[in-house]
């Protein structure tokens, strides 16, 4: 039996994608030993907190962190390689691994996907490559004297993404997600690589775009407004576009609201757990976020709704309930 | 409602609409090196700090995008387009807007498109190079999610007509959206906005044409997009700012109703179509409408009244209030107007207010000499006027120039110029008027010259030019066996594996002789440049890297079209055979009594006053000097030079006052008189006893030798020869040949190297300027006091100055080199006569030309009827009866009368 594809599902209802997968690891209370496995015991850097290793060091955990959110009835996982490029994996000196790292996040998810999939045969789960923002901007100057420095370059993230990319479809993704886009260069590098990509091993993988607006000036910290945001990524065929991550649900609807009347495809929202207190952790309830999502699916701005930082299987299955009342956004894209 | 799939959605930081609604968009032009010479400057001098802020005013003047171009030879057009675009996308108030890539280098503009986060115009692709390169580009700018612009261009060239335009177009549109699936509102057509007003009819309807097409685009590719880069349309008004912001407006006003998007323009020169004055709108429209004929002439007479309005409104202004101004704007105001009072303390508060003294060349004073030069291309602005800034900016720059060399031992050397240009006039020649002044002109537009001075060896130039790795050589020279050094520098420069541009200069030098004679022995470019405004656009185009390739086929183009002609006229030329011409030579009276002169052989007159030479000037050749034309004193009142020419008259005559007084100058002369007959076209010397006046016909002491014209006469006119004013040898009449030589000149050497010691180029070129008249004055007060006194053949002459000028006497004094006897080597038996080094200082060149340069030397010829006339062409016969009468070969023969062989 052929499942359905992604972009059909989302024309049909509204999807829910995953919340975090930080948040959810840190339950476990892991150790240096968990990150470094045997696989990397003598590597000479600490590898404590770089989750995407546990893919490949500790995958039974990962896995379990996917089927936390299947089981509240999520339809997409995202896989944990928020990290997975070759320019983030720098700081652990991992670049070596970057094929695996994704090929075995993407597994994670697969695996876990196609078992609640044959569990509800009526609602096939999804996977969605994640490839995260890199710690590098590709059009700001780290160094305010020094306005037209560049610490990467769109060639090195074109590279690096290239890499993510075809680890991620090699583990079987249904669909990639260029997340938390906080420079629209580094993301149009990403897009590049996609399209090198598709075109090199002749797939026609959705495409998901999710940015962040950083703060309350309503931009991208590259200082980009949501609409042109929009007009920078639009030649890339997505299938969707959205925000996550930076705001709590309250605070992003402006900004969807406005993404959602300028764009062709479909709109994405990933809301944090609302905005974080003075200790740095989020405190909306479940009950809370929920309300606090209901605008969203009410006025009809969306196709997939999420959460990000902070939100837990509990949320998640708050905005699965609400989300199956309304009824998804029309759009044109593939 | 918009009709979004049509609409085109750009971005900067902020989205860009382009709709039916949204209006024309503007889309800024400075930010491009080569439409904007300071911004060119700034990049090249790498000021990026400086060039941002030019992108940051062009945001601020309402330029909803920036077009930015790197297109320059002297510059690594990638890297500057980088570093650039990465400055500016780090300044929030520029990168808001989008950016137009804009480069003929499709590298360049893939490098910028990988720094841009936004969605950008690129400017531009087309079918120029094929249907395949076109895809290529274009797939690879969809990849990057720009729009691009498509030129109306294909493989047959740049589209000219509404059907060329309409066709490329047309095609262009269908490979992209057809089989591309490229957006159409992402494709911004550029129909090509040509020059109109050109004096070509050919370019006519070049503006119709457009609009014609723009509406053409509009109906018929939905989605598209119309754009043009719209100062071409009035280049044939360069500088003249009234009529072109006029063009601009009217331009837009009708290229917009026909559905024209965007163009790139200076936001800051625009003029509202309402506002302007219905005359010059009607005159403008009519080019631009292509609707009545004559309409080019007509707008140019406009153009030309309101020149002369706009500058004497300005120069009305003469007070001080401009000292109110800030520092930088004093600095500017004193290089346009020329004013030295104050360089030097403006230049140092100046220097004070910047981190390096080089800013303040690079900055203010650049600036305003961009502005010099603006308006001197535009002819807005004078020769002289243009010298005299030059001196305030030498002036400027001595005062800087130890502060630079500090700064240089510090941080090494940071400056840069558009080029460094060789300059010489040639060996045997010693005239430099004409060549400083192009070097001055150079020099203000930021070129680097390297004057070797006069009388320059072919070995030593080429020596030269590859030691200081010239860009350009110049080659200058006045008389006319300076053409044929000039063919020999040429020869050698090929023969040195030279390929730098050779450009040919100088009163003697012409298009025709660069074109048959100089160019074809030398592989390298060789222009012939007409005068010191032309040397600017000629020398930029052929270092720009863009344009040189399009410059040099257009010069070659003309030279082969000179040749052809040449060759045409050559073939053509009919004489009459030497012993016709003889045959008609001209029958003058001989019924008057001829006088004898009141000496025979030489006196000399040394230190003659010069008081006494002034009211023998003639003024009309020193505005020529000064490129200033018009006949004097009508000159002074003129509409359009009248002000200039009267300042630079009065500059002259303070001057004139100094040499005068001050005895800068030291005239000497010395006059001879010969017993002479003639035998054909040559006149034989006898000896002669000088107290009793005893002549010994059968001992001739010298033969002089002269040509006659060749072409056959209509209306049984003779066929001059100088010597036809002499009595024959078989008329057994006595007969007389006076022969002189004049200086002015000397003191001048001296004297011009205190100025340009000084930085005072303008005051050199005056004192030349006026030796030059004075040693004419000279020979005319000399021509005068030997009718009156010396040979007395009018003694009782009473003439005006202006009756000297129209030379309404009776006599005539030729000089070797001039149309009458156009052949220079005979001065040195002229000069052999008077024993002319001696007596007076002058000396010969090895291409006789006399130093120094203001000197005059020629022949008296005392027949009333004599009078003046061109020799014009001659035939072989002449040229090998000449050799035989001259006792050389017929090679040495054809070189010095190579500028007269009518035949090939």
């Amino acid at each position: 039996m052929t499942k359905k594809s992604i972009v059909e599902s989302a024309k049909e209802r509204i999807l829910v994608l995953d919340g975090a997968m930080g948040t959810m690891l840190q339950r476990h209370k892991l150790e240096e030993e968990d990150f470094k496995g045997e696989i990397f015991i003598k590597h000479h850097k600490l590898l404590k907190g770089n989750n995407d290793l546990l893919a490949i060091t500790r995958p039974k955990i990962v896995e379990g962190v996917h089927d936390a959110y299947f089981e509240v009835g999520c339809d997409i996982a995202t896989t944990n390689s928020f990290s997975g490029t070759t320019i983030a994996q720098a700081d652990y000196e991992l670049e070596d691994y970057i094929d695996e790292i994704n090929f075995a996040a993407a597994q994670c998810a697969r695996k876990s996907a196609d078992r609640f999939t044959e569990k509800t045969p009526d609602q096939p789960r999804y996977v969605a490559g994640a490839l995260g923002p890199t710690n590098r901007t590709a059009s700001m100057s780290p160094d305010v004297n020094d306005p037209g420095m560049r610490l990467v370059t769109f060639e090195n993230l074109r590279k690096a993404y290239k890499q993510q990319a075809i680890g991620l479809i090699k583990g079987g993704v249904d669909v990639l997600l260029v997340e938390t886009v906080f420079d629209t260069l580094n993301c149009k590098a990403a897009l590049f690589a996609i399209n090198e990509v598709k075109i090199e091993t002749k797939t026609d993988i959705p495409v998901m775009v999710s940015g962040t607006i950083t703060d309350a000036s309503g931009r991208t910290l590259s200082g980009q407004t949501p609409t042109a945001f929009w007009t920078s990524i639009k030649h890339a065929n997505l299938f969707s576009v959205g925000l996550n991550c930076s705001l709590g649900a309250d605070e992003m609807i402006p900004h969807i609201q406005e993404l959602s009347g300028v764009s062709t495809c479909g709109i994405s929202a990933h809301p944090n757990a609302g905005l974080p207190n003075e200790f740095g952790l989020y405190d909306q309830t479940p009950e809370e976020m929920q309300n606090a999502i209901k605008p969203f699916l009410e006025k009809g701005y969306i196709n997939i709704i999420g959460g990000c930082c902070g939100t837990t299987p509990e949320h998640l299955e708050e905005i699965v309930n609400i989300a199956a009342k309304y009824k998804p956004r029309q759009f044109n894209g593939n | 409602m918009v009709n979004k799939k049509e609409e085109m959605v750009l971005s900067g930081l902020e989205p860009l609409y382009v709709n039916a609604t949204t209006g024309f968009i503007n889309v800024g032009e400075r930010t491009n090196v080569t439409g904007s010479k300071k911004f060119s400057n700034l990049i090249l001098n790498g000021d990026y700090e400086e060039a941002v802020n030019v992108a940051t005013a062009q945001v601020r003047n309402g330029a909803q995008i920036i077009d930015i171009n790197m297109d320059e030879g002297m510059l690594d057009g990638k890297a500057a387009m980088v570093k650039f675009v990465n400055l500016i996308s780090a300044e929030p108030e520029i990168a808001r807007v989008p950016f137009m890539i804009d480069s003929s280098k499709f590298e360049i503009i893939e490098a910028a498109l990988k720094c841009i986060q936004g969605k950008p115009i690129v400017n531009s692709i087309s079918l120029k190079e094929g249907k395949e390169k076109f895809i290529e580009y274009a797939t690879i700018i969809r990849n990057y999610g720009a729009a691009t612009v498509v030129m109306a261009f294909d493989e047959k060239g740049q589209a000219d007509t509404y059907q060329k335009r309409i066709d490329i177009c047309k095609r262009s549109y269908d490979i992209l959206v057809n089989e591309l699936k490229f957006p159409a509102c992402d494709i911004v057509f550029d129909p090509n906005i040509f020059p109109v007003a050109t004096g070509i009819d050919e370019h006519n309807n070049y503006a119709v044409d457009f609009f014609k097409a723009t509406k053409w685009i509009k109906e018929n590719l939905p989605g598209a997009k119309v754009s043009g880069g719209l100062s071409n349309v009035s280049f044939s008004f360069r500088g003249n700012n009234t009529v072109r912001e006029a063009m601009h407006s009217a331009f837009l006003y009708h290229a917009i109703k026909a559905g024209m998007d965007m163009a790139i323009v200076n936001a800051g020169m625009m003029e509202v179509y309402d506002d302007i004055p219905k005359d010059l709108l009607e005159k403008v429209e009519d080019v631009l409408l292509n609707r009545i004929d004559n309409a080019t002439e007509a707008l140019t007479d406009y153009a030309e009244s309101v020149k002369g309005k706009g500058s004497k409104k300005e120069r009305n202004k003469n007070d001080l209030e401009w000292r109110e101004k800030n520092v930088n704007e004093r600095l500017s105001h004193s290089l346009v107007k020329g004013i030295t009072d104050f360089i030097i303390d403006d230049t140092e508060e100046s220097r004070q207010s910047f981190e390096k003294a080089l800013e303040v060349i690079e900055g203010p004073l650049m600036d305003g000499m961009n502005v010099v030069g603006d308006l001197f291309g535009a002819g807005k602005m004078f020769l002289p006027q243009v010298v005299k800034s030059a001196r305030v900016m030498k002036k400027a720059v001595a005062h800087l120039l130890p502060f630079i060399e500090e700064e240089k031992k510090k941080h090494g050397d940071l400056s840069s110029n558009a080029g460094t240009i060789l300059m010489a006039t040639v060996k045997g020649d010693v005239h430099d008027i004409g060549k400083n002044i192009v070097g001055v002109v150079l020099g203000c537009n930021n070129f680097e010259i390297i004057d070797m001075g006069v009388m320059i060896p072919a070995k030593d130039i080429i020596e030269k030019a590859k030691e200081i790795k010239a860009d350009i050589i110049g080659l200058s020279g006045l008389i006319t066996p300076s053409l044929d050094e000039m063919v020999d520098v040429a020869a050698k420069m090929q023969e040195a594996g030279l390929k730098i541009p050779l450009l040919i200069g100088g009163a003697t030098t012409s298009a025709i002789h660069t074109a048959v004679k100089i160019a074809p022995g030398y592989k390298g470019s060789t222009v012939h440049v007409i005068d010191a405004s032309k040397s600017v656009p000629v020398a930029t185009k052929l270092l720009s890297q863009g344009n040189s390739q399009a410059f040099i086929e257009e010069n070659e183009a003309k030279h082969a079209k000179l040749l052809d002609r040449h060759l045409n006229k050559k073939n053509k030329n009919v004489f009459l055979t030497l012993r016709d011409a003889r045959d008609n030579e001209e029958k003058v009276s001989w019924d008057h009594d001829v006088i004898k002169p009141s000496f025979l052989g030489t006196k000399t007159i040394s230190n003659f006053d010069l008081n006494e030479l002034v009211p023998f000037i003639d003024w009309t050749p020193f505005f020529l000097t000064w490129e200033l034309a018009g006949t004097y004193p009508k000159i002074l009142k003129n509409n359009v030079v009248g002000e200039e020419a009267t300042k630079l008259f009065a500059d002259a005559k303070d001057m004139l006052q100094k040499i005068v007084d001050e005895k800068w100058l030291t005239a000497n002369a010395v006059v001879g008189f010969y017993p002479a007959n003639r035998i054909k076209d040559d006149l034989e010397l006898y000896e002669f006893d000088k107290s009793t006046f005893e002549i010994d016909r059968n001992k001739t002491t010298n033969t002089l030798h002269f040509l006659r014209q060749q072409k056959p006469k209509q209306n049984d006119r003779p066929n001059y020869c100088l010597a036809d004013f002499v009595a024959t040898k078989d008329s057994e009449r006595e007969d007389y040949i006076g022969c002189f030589a004049v200086t002015t000149g000397l003191g001048c050497d001296e004297k011009c190297k205190e100025f340009e010691k000084d930085h005072d180029d303008y005051s050199s070129i005056m004192l030349k300027a006026l030796a030059d008249r004075l040693a004419e004055a000279f020979a005319e007060r000399l021509h005068q006091i030997v009718r009156k006194e010396f040979w007395g053949t009018s003694p009782s002459e009473d003439l005006t100055n202006k009756d000297l000028i129209k030379e309404e006497y009776k006599g005539i004094r030729p000089a070797p080199g001039y149309p009458a006897c156009p052949e220079h080597s005979e001065k040195s038996t002229l000069f052999q006569l008077l024993d002319a080094t001696k007596n007076t200082g002058i000396e010969l060149t090895d291409g006789y030309a006399m130093f120094p340069a203001a000197a005059v030397s020629g022949w008296y010829f005392g027949h009333p009827d004599a009078h003046y006339f061109a020799v014009g062409e001659i035939n072989k016969d002449q040229v090998t009866d000449y050799s035989k009468r001259k006792g050389i070969t017929f090679e040495q023969s054809e070189k010095l009368l190579r500028p007269i062989l009518g035949y090939q």
